[in-house]
């Protein structure tokens, strides 16, 4: 029996653009910038250096620090540069430059077959790890640290988050139905390495077509596709957790202390690719998609491509774009710059124009408490944005739940007075913990 | 659309790094979310305008052209108000986006029709200058503005605020009361003994020929008007329920001949609680921001309401009730928050 989690939206989902669009693979780009940060955590450094050959699958960039995920070539060519370049969240981070030779070549060692039930678990989260792999979803959290819970929180349940909740994007879908096996393979070594039984494939039901090969391609194992109700954010974490188990993670904890482990579906691809193969990530699967991208399509993209290439195979502009953003148009982030290249959490490229993303004045809050009806986390919207307007970020925190805020947008998408809510919110976060470093 | 990058040198670990400074973008950068559902302030003013408007039409027709006059002074001036002290203020000028007006026509139809046009504009004055902008304008008004329009009038000049020009009924009745009026200074039974029976209350107050403010008198017309604000998902209909719900049980427990003998049916309908229930106690901006909070609200308002009419001086008393409540909404959304996902214990 589903559970539903409260409050949510419902946009419209504009995967239209892309939905029948089989993957495509452009031709490869001339060069690649592969910023030292694709993931949540230390910044790796580089460890080649300009003029230096590189081959594809080479590491590049890593750290010692517990909390990283190593950067890889993702062509075989000549280091031109190493330096800051445009980043797509962090507005500019140290990035290596890769000319392409054109030829394309594997490091020694890869592609290479292996019998992933003979390994041992810690091997296969090595090989994890020091495959570079990130949740693909967006949040580009190192999987191997997601996927090594410590004992006493006794994961019962993994869930394969195929939700893919944000409008246009449909990597997600289009990988569901083009890399199924893959996806299996991925679910299955994770359940092992897990040691559970227990594991849901949650996919939103505007997606029958992928409910419907998944359950055939889970047909016969524990696996349990589930179609969820179209609602964002279904494929919030918590949400997920909640609507698939009716376990609520608690206010400041993690899904693994309800005994859960989250993976985007796209990385279970490659976490397969990873133990099977022996491939790291050094592409993946983007959406360009929006009313201002001439031929919006799904594409199979090397890490460091920019933003502009992969547009410009796309047709280019098919009206001036208001906004070009990095992944779904409700938590992505707007670019500067079309220089940005694809990192391993860009599940989007979006060109929208003003129609579409009707920004409007901000007007004052009239206290309708839609934001209050739309927020999954049970918060009150209004009062967050009201105190980071007056600067009572302390307040904010203390008695209205600031840090339980997911960010999701509902509020502000639902907000006739055109109330930055999330701006307010992360602001107040940032300075709650600006506050808390001087201490 | 590529921007220029500024490029300088400099030594970092041993590593040439070249920093960029990137020049002003063509695209717009702000935060997510990065779209935006149809809704605005104005839309939503001028829909519950608009479900006004069935209930209004009524009016004119059935008081005839002092109701049209008046509503149209109490909107226009409203509006007028509200540009001028904007302009005088140098805010933006908002006055046009619907909830002036809105406030201006609920005063008209929250007064009787035959209220001299000059007391309107002083209602409409009271209500947009000292009750919404004297308190910073839309969003941060504590009170109902155009009840706090119509309690100003009430107080100052009684007399006008409780002539009405029309008989209830066709037969020859020298009382030229509301039904509230003749329950409070005659009783139940004469009250019916206006109307001929108990049937014939009922129908008139359901259809709206009776006396009254002049938006008030129609009950379908108003659900109508309600119906459609819940349709829209402007009001939540707990609001109302709970409000003319509450009046409807206590006045039942409380009737006149001991317990349990009341008329609730002619108190629900009577004065002006559909009209309140329905447009005043779910104006956004003077109440909870919660359901539940609302829903306190409106048993509250509920509760005062029946209170004045039984106990009270007043034959009436949404109006009052209202304005209690909006005073006790903060500390209510100070109490009553939503339940937080994963709260603990």
């Amino acid at each position: 029996m589903l559970k539903r989690f409260l409050g949510g939206i419902h946009p419209k989902d504009s995967k239209g653009y892309t939905f029948d669009k089989a993957i495509e693979f452009p031709p490869l780009p001339s060069k690649v910038i592969i910023p030292v940060s694709q993931h949540i955590g230390v910044h790796c450094d580089p460890i080649v250096k300009v003029g230096d050959i590189v081959k594809k699958g080479q590491v590049i960039a890593k750290s010692e620090a517990f909390m990283h995920s190593p950067i890889h070539a993702s062509l075989s060519g000549e280091v031109i540069n190493i330096a800051e370049m445009p980043h797509t969240s962090l507005v500019k981070c140290l990035s290596i430059v890769i000319k392409n030779d054109g030829l394309d070549k594997w490091i020694e060692g890869i592609p290479l077959h292996r019998e992933w039930d003979k390994l041992e678990n810690e091997e296969i989260k090595d090989i994890i790890k020091n495959a570079g792999i990130v949740g693909l979803g967006g949040a580009t959290f190192p999987t191997h640290i997601k996927l090594s819970p410590s004992k006493d929180k006794n994961i019962d349940t993994f869930i394969v988050n195929a939700a893919e909740c944000e409008p246009y994007l449909t990597a997600d879908y289009r990988m569901m139905l083009e890399y199924t096996e893959r996806i299996v393979t991925g679910v299955k070594i994770v359940m092992k390495l897990l040691d559970v039984n227990k594991c849901f494939v949650g996919i939103e039901d505007n997606k029958p077509e992928a409910v419907r090969v998944m359950k055939e391609a889970f047909k016969g194992t524990s696996v349990e596709v589930v179609s969820l109700p179209t609602k964002y954010p279904q494929g919030a974490e918590k949400m997920l957790i909640k609507v698939l188990t009716n376990r609520e993670v608690p206010s400041g904890g993690l899904p693994m202390d309800v005994g859960v482990v989250v993976q985007n579906v796209g990385t279970t691809v490659a976490i397969c690719d990873a133990v099977v193969s022996g491939i790291p990530l050094v592409e993946r699967i983007t959406t360009v998609s929006g009313d201002a991208i001439k031929n919006p399509k799904n594409l199979l993209l090397r890490i460091g491509t920019s933003f502009k290439e992969a547009i410009d195979y796309c047709g280019g502009f098919s009206k001036t774009p208001e906004k070009v953003i990095m992944g779904g148009p409700m938590m992505g982030f707007a670019q500067f710059t079309l220089e940005v290249p694809i990192i391993k959490g860009v599940s989007g490229i979006l060109a929208l124009s003003t129609d579409v993303v009707n920004s409007g004045e901000e007007g004052p809050c009239i206290r309708c408490g839609r934001c209050v009806k739309a927020c999954p986390m049970g918060l009150v919207p209004s009062m967050l944005s009201i105190l980071g307007e007056r600067q009572r970020y302390k307040e904010a925190k203390d008695e209205y739940g600031l840090f339980n805020c997911i960010e999701c947008g509902s509020c502000v998408y639902t907000c006739p007075a055109k109330r930055n809510i999330v701006q307010y919110i992360k602001y107040s976060k940032a300075q709650n913990l600006a506050q808390s470093a001087k201490k | 659309m590529s921007s220029e990058n500024k490029v300088q040198e400099n030594k970092v670990q041993g590593i040439k790094v070249k920093e960029i400074e990137m020049q002003e973008s063509v695209f717009t950068v702000s935060a997510s979310p990065h779209i935006r559902c149809e809704e605005s302030i104005s839309k939503i003013m001028w829909n519950v305008n608009l479900a006004l408007a069935p209930a209004a039409i009524f009016a004119i027709y059935y008081f005839g052209a002092p109701a049209l006059t008046n509503m149209i002074v109490g909107a226009t001036s409203a509006v007028a108000i509200e540009y001028l002290v904007q302009k005088y203020r140098k805010k933006k000028i908002t006055a046009f986006d619907g909830s002036a007006f809105l406030t201006g026509l609920l005063l008209a139809m929250s007064v009787s029709p035959s209220l001299p046009p000059y007391m309107m504009v002083i209602g409409s004055f009271i209500a947009i200058a000292i009750a919404k902008h004297s308190m910073g304008g839309l969003g941060f008004n504590i009170f109902n503005p155009a009840h706090i329009g119509r309690a100003a009038l009430m107080v100052s000049w009684p007399v006008a605020m409780t002539t009405w020009t029309k008989l209830t009924t066709s037969v020859d009745v020298v009382s030229s009361a509301t039904p509230l009026n003749i329950l409070k200074q005659q009783g139940y039974e004469k009250l019916i003994e206006t109307f001929g029976s108990n049937m014939e209350m009922y129908k008139a107050m359901f259809i709206g020929t009776r006396n009254g403010s002049m938006g008030e008198t129609s009950t379908i017309l108003l659900l109508i008007g309600g119906a459609y604000l819940l349709y829209k998902g402007y009001i939540n209909w707990q609001v109302p329920v709970f409000m003319i719900g509450t009046v409807g049980l206590l006045t039942w427990i409380f009737g006149p001949a001991g317990l349990f003998t009341g008329d609730p049916l002619f108190h629900m309908m009577a004065g002006g609680l559909i009209l309140g229930a329905f447009f005043m106690a779910t104006d956004m901006v003077t109440i909870p921001i919660t359901i539940k909070g609302q829903i306190i609200f409106a048993v509250g308002a509920g509760m005062i309401t029946v209170l004045i009419r039984l106990a009270g001086g007043y034959p009436e008393g949404v109006c009052y009730s209202i304005l209690l409540m909006n005073a006790v909404t903060p500390l209510i959304d100070r109490l009553v928050k939503p339940k937080r996902f994963g709260a603990r214990g």
